[in-house]
C-alpha cells in the first residue's frame, strides 16, 4: 500500500475515479469512514454553535490570511530577521528535494541516525522520510495515528486524523503484532491502545537527541512558531532534543501576534471540535536553558508561489489543514482519503493538489471529485470557496485538454460518474450556477419557471448531447440560505 | 540566483499588485459571562481535569491534601515557587537542571501559570516564576497548576494580549489526549495524564 512517492502525490496513482471505484466497493472502509466523520461534524458543530461571532472570526480568519499573501514577501523577510535574532537559522528550499537535502544535511552534521518526529504536512509532501532513510536516517513518527500509519506501512488518509479508515480492532491487530513489548491480552479499549503506544515512544522521546516538526503558524513581527496538538507527542519533540528542524511552508506565516487569537479560536474548533485542543507549544528561536538550543526553519515554497500567483487558486493557501472539508464532504465520506492519490485528500486536496502538482495524472481530474455542494465552503474556517476553485480549476483542465488527452478522459469518466445518477446530478447543478458560461435554455415543461439547456459545458458537453439537462436556478437553495440566512 | 532571493522575488511577481484587505475584528473580545471563576472552573472540568477552589489563605494545605492523597512525595519544583507548598514532600529542585530521568521518575510537578482562559479552560504556562522550563511541566506524568484567580482573562484575545510571544509558551487545556482511535478522546498518551488545578480566590 505505501508505495513510492514524489513529493506531494503518490506515484502511479490514477486518476481518482478509477481509485474512487475501488474504495467504493470496500464496505468496511465506508463504515469506518461514515462513523468517524458522524462523530466529528456531530462535536464540531456543538462548538462552534456556542460562538454567536464565529461569522465574525470566520472574515477575520480569512481576511488576515488574504493581508498576509497580499505582502507575503515583506512578511518573509520580517520573519527571517526576527528568528535569526533570537538565535534560530533560516533556511529556503525552492522545492522538495531542495527542503530534503537542506533536512538531511542538518541531521547528519549532527551525527546522529534517528530522530523524532512530529505529525507536518508538509514533510509528508515533501517525502522526508523516505529522503532521510535512503541516507540511512530512521525517523520515528511519534503522533498515534501517523505511528499506526508507519507500523502498518500504510498510507494517511485525512488531515487531523490519518488512520480514520482504520477501526479499533485493527489498529488492537496491529499493536498485537508489530509493537515490541505489546502486551499478550491487549484489547481494543482505546485507552489500552494509547498505552502501548506511550510504553513505546517513551525512551524514545527522552534519549532523542534531534526533532522534525511543521509549524501550523509563523508570527511575523516576533518570529514566533506555533504548534497546536493533542497528545503531548509534539512538546516532547520540540522541547526536549537539542536540534530542532521546523520545516514550514511559506503560506504558514501571520503577521501579528494578535492576529494568533483568531486561529487559536477556529482552529481547534473546525478540527477536533474542541474549544482548545491539549497543547499548544509557542517558541521564537531558542531560548537559554528551555528546550533546543539549535533550531533550524526551513521554509518551503515547493509549488507554493505558482499557486500564489493564480487570483482564484490562491485562496487554497488560506488554508489553516483543520479537515473540517473533509468531514463534511459527501464523497470523501464515500471514497476516502486514499483516492485523492496525495498527501492532501478531500476538497482540500482536490484543489491544492493540481495547483502544486499540476503536471500529475491525478491532478487532472481531482478538481472533478466533488459534487459541488458547497458543503465544504460552510464549514472552512477561513471561508475558502471551494466549489468556485474547483469549477476555475475545472476549466483550466479542460482548456488543457488538448495537450493531455488522458486527462479529459478522466476527466469525463467522472463527469459520468457525477451526472450518472439524479442525487449527484441534483448537488452537481451548483457547476452549473457557478459558472458564468452556461447558455440559456428553452423554458421547462418539468421544471417550471425555469430553463432547458441543450449542452452543458466543459465535461459535461458529452453527456447532455444525449439528452436534456434541466437548467440550475442562478443560485443553488444551499447557497441562497447562506447568503441570505446569515443575515438574520 | 539563490533559494531565497529565487522564492521572494517569485513571491514579489505572483502578489504584484494585489491589495491588502482591511482585517475586521468584529468578534468577541471579552467574556459575555461575569463570572469568570465559575466559568474556568466547568470548561476545565469538562477535559476532565480535576478542579478545586480554595481561598488563597488555605492554599498550602490543599496542596499538602491533595498530594498526600495521591502518595505523591518526589515532587519536581520550578524556581520561584512558593517554598510553603511544599512542605512534607520532598522538593526536587530544577538549580541544577533535573535530567529527563529525574522528572520522569518524579511523582509530580506542582506549578504556577502566567495567564489562563475562562472561555475555553485553558492554562498557559510561559517560564516565568514558578513555572519553569518547558519540560518540567511535560516529562512528570502529574501536574499540579496552582491558578491565581487575578490570573483568569476571559477570552483568548484577553490572553494573547497579557502574554509576550517572545517567551516561550504551553497552552494547556486538560489532560494529554488523542482522538485518533475512531475519534474517540482518550485521556493520558505522553503529556501528564492527570491534571488537578487548584483556583486559588
Ligand atoms: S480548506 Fe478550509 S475547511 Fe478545508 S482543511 Fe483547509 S481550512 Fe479546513
Amino acid at each position: 500500500m505505501s508505495g513510492e512517492r514524489t513529493d506531494v502525490v503518490w506515484l502511479g496513482s490514477p486518476a481518482f475515479p478509477k481509485a474512487a471505484e475501488k474504495a467504493l466497493a470496500d464496505d468496511r472502509l465506508r463504515g469506518n469512514l461514515r462513523n468517524a466523520t458522524t462523530t466529528i461534524r456531530g462535536k464540531r458543530a456543538r462548538v462552534v454553535g456556542e460562538r454567536p461571532d464565529w461569522a465574525e472570526l470566520r472574515d477575520a480568519g480569512a481576511a488576515i490570511k488574504d493581508a498576509t499573501l497580499a505582502d507575503l514577501a515583506g512578511h518573509l523577510e520580517r520573519l527571517e530577521a526576527e528568528v535569526t535574532a533570537a538565535g534560530g537559522t533560516v533556511h529556503w528550499a525552492r522545492d522538495a528535494a531542495e527542503a530534503n537535502r537542506i533536512v538531511t544535511g542538518l541531521v547528519k552534521a549532527t551525527g546522529e541516525t534517528e530522530v523524532v518526529k512530529v505529525k507536518s504536512m508538509a514533510t509528508q509532501e515533501i517525502g522526508l522520510n523516505e529522503a532521510l532513510a535512503a541516507e540511512g536516517v530512521t525517523a520515528h513518527e511519534t503522533d498515534l495515528a501517523e505511528l499506526i500509519v508507519q507500523l502498518a506501512d500504510d498510507r494517511p488518509s485525512h488531515i487531523l486524523v490519518p488512520a480514520i479508515h482504520r477501526n479499533r480492532a485493527e489498529i488492537r491487530e496491529l499493536f498485537a503484532r508489530q509493537v515490541p513489548g505489546a502486551p499478550a491480552d491487549l484489547t481494543d479499549d482505546p485507552a489500552a491502545l494509547a498505552e502501548v503506544a506511550r510504553r513505546y515512544l517513551r525512551e524514545r522521546f527522552l534519549a532523542a537527541r534531534v526533532a522534525i516538526s511543521g509549524a501550523n503558524f509563523m508570527v511575523a513581527e516576533t518570529g514566533t512558531l506555533v504548534v497546536l496538538e493533542s497528545e503531548g507527542n509534539g512538546r516532547m519533540c520540540l522541547t526536549l532534543p537539542e536540534t530542532l528542524i521546523s520545516v514550514v511552508g511559506i503560506e504558514k506565516t501571520i503577521p501579528t501576534w494578535r492576529d494568533l487569537e483568531v486561529f487559536l479560536q477556529l482552529l481547534p474548533r473546525s478540527s477536533t471540535g474542541e474549544r482548545m485542543n491539549p497543547y499548544t507549544t509557542v517558541w521564537t528561536g531558542v531560548t537559554p536553558g528551555d528546550g533546543p538550543q539549535d533550531f533550524h526553519l526551513v521554509l518551503l515554497d515547493n509549488g507554493r508561489t505558482e499557486a500564489l500567483a493564480d487570483e482564484i487558486g490562491r485562496s487554497a493557501l488560506r488554508c489553516i489543514r483543520c479537515s473540517a472539508c473533509l468531514n463534511v464532504c459527501p464523497v470523501y465520506e464515500r471514497t476516502g482519503g486514499h483516492a485523492y492519490g496525495s498527501v492532501y485528500p478531500g476538497p482540500i486536496g482536490a484543489i491544492l493538489t493540481p495547483q502544486l502538482r499540476p503536471d500529475e495524472e491525478v491532478s487532472a481530474s481531482l478538481p472533478f471529485a466533488s459534487s459541488l455542494c458547497g458543503a465544504c465552503y460552510e464549514v472552512c474556517p477561513v471561508k475558502i470557496d471551494i466549489p468556485r476553485a474547483l469549477i476555475h480549476l475545472r476549466e483550466k483542465a479542460v482548456d488543457a485538454k488538448r495537450g493531455h488527452p488522458s486527462a479529459e478522459r478522466a476527466a469525463m469518466k467522472l463527469a459520468a460518474w457525477t451526472l450518472g445518477n439524479p442525487r449527484r446530478l441534483s448537488a452537481a447543478q451548483n457547476v452549473a450556477s457557478l459558472t458564468a458560461r452556461l447558455p440559456l435554455g428553452r423554458p421547462s415543461r418539468t421544471w417550471p419557471g425555469r430553463r432547458r439547456i441543450k449542452r452543458l459545458p466543459g465535461p459535461g458537453r458529452a453527456w447532455s448531447r444525449t439528452r436534456d439537462v434541466p437548467s440550475p436556478p442562478p443560485q443553488s437553495f444551499r447557497r441562497w440560505w447562506r447568503e441570505e440566512g446569515e443575515e438574520q | 540566483m539563490n533559494a531565497r532571493d529565487e522564492i521572494l522575488s517569485r513571491v514579489r511577481k505572483a502578489t504584484a499588485g494585489v491589495q491588502a484587505p482591511e482585517i475586521p475584528r468584529a468578534y468577541a473580545q471579552t467574556s459575555p459571562t461575569p463570572d469568570l471563576l465559575t466559568l474556568f472552573a466547568e470548561r476545565v472540568a469538562d477535559y476532565r481535569a480535576i478542579v478545586h477552589q480554595v481561598p488563597a489563605t488555605d492554599l498550602a494545605t490543599t496542596v499538602r491534601q491533595v498530594l498526600a492523597v495521591r502518595n505523591a512525595t518526589r515532587i519536581a519544583v520550578p524556581d520561584g515557587l512558593p517554598p510553603g507548598w511544599t512542605t512534607g514532600v520532598t522538593a526536587l529542585s530544577d538549580t541544577p537542571p533535573l535530567t529527563p530521568a529525574d522528572l520522569k521518575d518524579c511523582d509530580g510537578v506542582i506549578t504556577t501559570c502566567a495567564v489562563a482562559v475562562a472561555e475555553t479552560g485553558t492554562i498557559v504556562l510561559d517560564a516565568g516564576p514558578g513555572q519553569g522550563r518547558r519540560a518540567l511541566s511535560l516529562v512528570p506524568d502529574y501536574h499540579l497548576c496552582v491558578v491565581d484567580a487575578a490570573k483568569i482573562a476571559g477570552t483568548v484575545p484577553e490572553a494573547t494580549a497579557r502574554l509576550d510571544p517572545r517567551r516561550p509558551q504551553t497552552w494547556i487545556s486538560g489532560p494529554s489526549a488523542t482522538s485518533d482511535i475512531e475519534l474517540h478522546r482518550v485521556e493520558g498518551v505522553h503529556g501528564p495524564r492527570t491534571l488537578e488545578v487548584i483556583i486559588a480566590t
